[in-house]
């Protein structure tokens, strides 16, 4: 398959603007023939639907939740990116790009990225017209933060609740064209498979969660809006439903996968505890700008964090990189906090926590200062470990948080399944190899309000269909092999739960295709998973019914896509023989310890092609250029 | 820790539901409330039993999926946390701990201990908005607005829609859900071209959908896990008063 990404020519800073003018429009009086499925409702999912809605376009949304405001969005903490330059600190369009595609360790698309950082000043001007209540100054002005990896203060935030209000923000405007009928939204729902008529993507197959029911879903295209595949490791600061089924299923009808293997692992959560553990809680990086990392600097020192003397604390990350300290992007700061516990520098009952310590903030602002800006975080730590952070530091250690991978989409987020658009976490585009802080809300943000209505628009307007309804074969066909696959699942019979096939993918996962990767490793997890795959199949214990409110039969459903897509995460590892952003792979890395990039034979993205079940997925590569940020060696020192 | 649970079971919506009487083992004080019920659930399902159906998903505070009454308390004993929150250290070495859905007329049984809420998003559709298109919106910093409302505003946004005010109402109120949303928007001057009608637009949907009026008990508010002020229930009747006056 030839990738073609369809980047406008020009230079970049006019490309955007000039493809906007060249793409076909469809006139007000046409849109309301056309219908849109957006599957999802997180950021990405609600700002696409009530922006589609606001077009003029019929939609029809579906989310497994029971509302769009439960979508795990809401959960994201420290905040959103902008350059608005509020602070007059130097930040422009210019810079947010250069910083988005250094982050990424130069492994993200140029012209996305210059279109993500130029669109992201409209969303803080949507959001704040919508009425989210972004933190402000005593003038009424908004205010700015740092935030991991930035050396400008670019992030707008509402205390550690921003996602939740974004979210919110959306959600509002969904409910907006739900009360005037232009929205369709079906709770409660979970997509099961694509369906694709003729070459282009006409619908989904979705169940019914509470009845358990089958139902078609048409449309004129589809949008997948489904987020990260971060819970292939079971243990992730994911909520529990979230899952990569809807993505997985795309791809085996046809859609390319765009560098599985990107994830993110998060610097600060709390440390796992025992067997039992469900998830792992973030802390927002946020609390690096005033906290301080550290650990002893004597191996298995067991004292108390207050009984070590300030000469015997190692304030690691401030030691090796003097110019963003406890700042340094997240891949990095994962990366040194293994090393640490590695070492024997880890503390806690199981060695595998670092300090995160508050002290000194609090002597230098006072308690009210970090109660003001981290209280709910502060109190969410408390929760969970019983332990007081404004009086003992926090322990924290790094936990899977997000992923950069996701389906391949060309410029106009549309994947190699004609009519099948991918937004949000769900597709691969911005983010490259490692994603930066505070960023993640604003490419949802960005692709659901200001792209997708363009760059749909031009392909309704440019693409002739035949009319198709829920009663056309392919629906029917699509539709049987969903209910074969459930009820193969349900005559398992066997005497292991989902969950547990799904830990055990999950311990395999963090193991060998984790923080540090190598190719005994990879090559383990390689002969692994396939094998709990089989046994999954043959030895399933499912109870309850196909037709009835099922969550054991959903958990399955899920587990078993992940053991699919966890096998292409670890070849795709594999195949990438250098170190890039959070791809580590231990064989390629400076004398220092950093990553080490191959730009002659890795400068690509990684698309792979399904080909059939039990054959080898096939590369395909998108080469990359860096025409305006020359890769260079990353460099937080 | 082992405990003794009284768990409410309920086929669906139309069929009667009882209590069922479960014992967990082993339990460590520092697992969650939920991921003991995965506990309970993964033993249920090897004895080839349907296990506990209960919605939960973020599992640290913030969707407001779950919502367990738990020992007669929406979200359990303790203040200003959701249930996925709780900690089994917040409960007695074998003590016998009883689980119930929300029950409010307007949140109908699905099945065990999940309920239908979809009546907040309809209530949400009749006002909880402000009216703007995507685009066109005038810089972020065009109107200053006071911090102290904007933090106001805020307290009244961190609403997370989970129902435990109208479980804990003896009334079935949902005022503290309601006025949570227009007291956020009525703080903001984004809010005010539409002040009137979405005041007057929910509190009719809020009727229409059958939850009960408000006679200041204050249960909500003690119940909330985000610990959302009764004053915006103050709030609201302003503007309600307001706008049927002015």
């Amino acid at each position: 398959m030839t990738l073609d990404a369809k980047i406008p020519s020009g230079p970049i800073e006019k490309k955007w603007d000039t493809h906007r003018f060249n793409m076909k429009l469809v006139n007000p009086a046409n849109k309301r023939k056309y219908t849109l499925v957006v599957v999802g409702t997180g950021l990405a999912g609600a700002s696409a639907a009530a922006s589609l809605a606001d077009l003029g376009y019929n939609v029809i949304a579906l989310s497994y939740h029971e509302s769009p405001r439960r979508a795990h969005s809401i959960a994201a903490q420290g905040g959103i990116n902008a350059p608005k330059n509020y602070p007059n600190d130097g930040d422009s369009v210019y810079r947010l790009f250069y910083d988005t595609v250094k982050g990424g360790d130069y492994r993200a698309r140029e012209a996305n990225v210059y279109r993500l950082a130029q669109v992201s000043s409209n969303i803080i001007d949507q959001c704040v017209a919508q009425g989210v209540p972004f933190a402000r100054e005593y003038g009424g002005l908004l205010d700015n933060r740092s935030f991991g990896g930035a050396q400008v203060s670019r992030t707008f935030y509402a205390r550690g609740q921003t996602g939740q209000q974004l979210l919110l923000g959306a959600y509002s405007a969904m409910a907006r064209q739900m009360g005037t009928g232009q929205i369709k939204f079906f709770p409660r729902r979970e997509m099961l498979d694509l369906v694709v008529v003729e070459g282009q993507a006409r619908g989904v197959i979705a169940r019914n969660l509470v009845t358990g029911e089958l139902e078609e879903y048409v449309g004129n295209a589809v949008l997948l809006c489904t987020g990260g595949y971060g819970n292939t490791f079971y243990l992730s600061t994911m909520a529990k439903a979230s899952n990569a089924t809807a993505a997985w299923r795309a791809y085996k009808r046809g859609a390319l996968f765009g560098n599985p293997c990107f994830t993110q692992i998060h610097p600060t959560c709390i440390p796992r505890g025992g067997e039992y553990q469900s998830k792992l809680t973030l802390m927002s990086e946020s609390l690096r700008n005033d906290g301080r990392i550290w650990v002893p600097k004597k191996q298995g020192d067991k004292r108390k964090p207050g009984d070590i003397p300030e000469s015997e604390r190692d304030y690691y990350l401030e030691r090796l990189y003097p110019s963003f300290g406890n700042l340094v992007p997240r891949d990095v700061a994962s990366r040194r906090a293994k090393e640490m516990c590695d070492k024997g520098h880890g503390v806690g009952v199981t060695g595998q926590a670092v300090y995160l310590d508050f002290a000194d903030a609090i002597n230098r602002n006072g308690k009210a200062w970090i109660e003001e800006k981290y209280g709910n975080l502060f109190d969410i730590y408390h929760e969970i470990t019983a332990e007081d952070p404004y009086k003992v530091p926090m322990r924290i250690y790094p936990a899977v948080h997000y992923t950069m991978g996701g389906l391949w989409v060309d410029y106009n987020l549309m994947s190699t399944i004609p009519g099948l658009f991918v937004l949000g976490e769900a597709n691969f585009s911005d983010h490259g190899a490692n994603r930066l802080g505070a960023s993640a809300l604003m490419q949802g943000l960005a692709d659901g309000y200001f792209v997708i209505p363009y760059t749909i628009g031009d392909y309704l307007a440019s693409t002739k269909f035949k009319p198709v309804s829920t009663d056309a074969s392919e629906f029917k066909a699509v539709k049987d092999e969903v209910r074969g696959r459930i009820t193969k699942m349900m005559s398992a019979n066997g005497t292991k739960t989902a969950d547990e096939f799904h830990k055990e993918l999950g311990n395999v996962m963090w193991e060998f295709v984790g923080m540090g990767r190598n190719k005994e490793g990879l090559t383990k997890a390689l002969s692994a998973i396939p094998k709990i795959r089989e046994e999954f199949w043959s030895n399933l214990k499912l109870v309850g019914a196909e037709n009835d409110l099922n969550a054991e039969l959903e958990r399955a459903g899920r587990v078993a896509d992940f053991l699919e897509l966890g096998e292409l995460m670890a070849q795709d590892a594999l195949h990438r023989e250098e170190s890039c952003g959070g791809h580590f792979r231990e064989e390629h890395q400076t004398e220092e310890g950093e990553a080490k990039r191959d730009d002659e034979k890795f400068a690509y993205v990684a698309a792979w092609e399904y080909t059939g079940d039990g054959k080898a997925p096939k590369l395909n590569k998108e080469p990359l250029d860096f025409e305006y940020v020359k890769p260079s060696q990353r460099s937080y020192k | 820790m082992n405990f003794r649970l009284k768990i409410w079971r309920q086929k669906n919506a139309s069929s009667k539901g009882s209590f069922k009487t479960y014992t967990v083992q082993d339990i460590s004080p520092d697992a969650s409330f939920l991921e003991m019920l995965d506990v309970l659930n993964t033993d249920v399902v090897k004895k080839g039993e349907e296990p506990v159906a209960f919605d939960h998903d973020c599992r640290e505070g913030i969707c407001g999926s779950c919502g367990l009454v738990v020992n007669g308390r929406a979200h359990g004993p303790k203040k200003g946390v959701a249930t996925c929150e709780l900690r089994m250290r917040d409960f007695a070495e074998d003590e016998t701990i009883t689980v119930e859905p929300w029950r409010a007329k307007p949140f109908p049984i699905l099945k065990d201990l999940i309920v239908d809420r979809t009546a907040f998003d309809r209530i949400m559709s009749a006002g909880g908005f402000v009216s703007v298109k995507t685009g066109g919106t005038p810089d972020a910093n065009a109107l200053p607005v006071a911090k102290a409302n904007a933090e106001e505003a805020m307290d009244a946004a961190a609403c997370i829609g989970c129902g435990a005010c109208v479980a804990a109402c003896k009334n079935g109120s949902a005022m503290l859900f309601v006025s949570a949303k227009v007291s956020h928007l009525a703080l903001l001057p984004q809010g005010a071209a539409e002040r009137k009608e979405r005041v007057l637009n929910m509190v009719a949907q809020m009727d229409k959908e059958g939850f009960g009026a408000c006679s200041n008990t204050y249960a909500c508010e003690a119940e909330c896990p985000k610990k959302i002020s009764v004053t915006h229930i103050a709030r609201l009747n302003r503007e309600f008063i307001r706008a049927k006056v002015v």
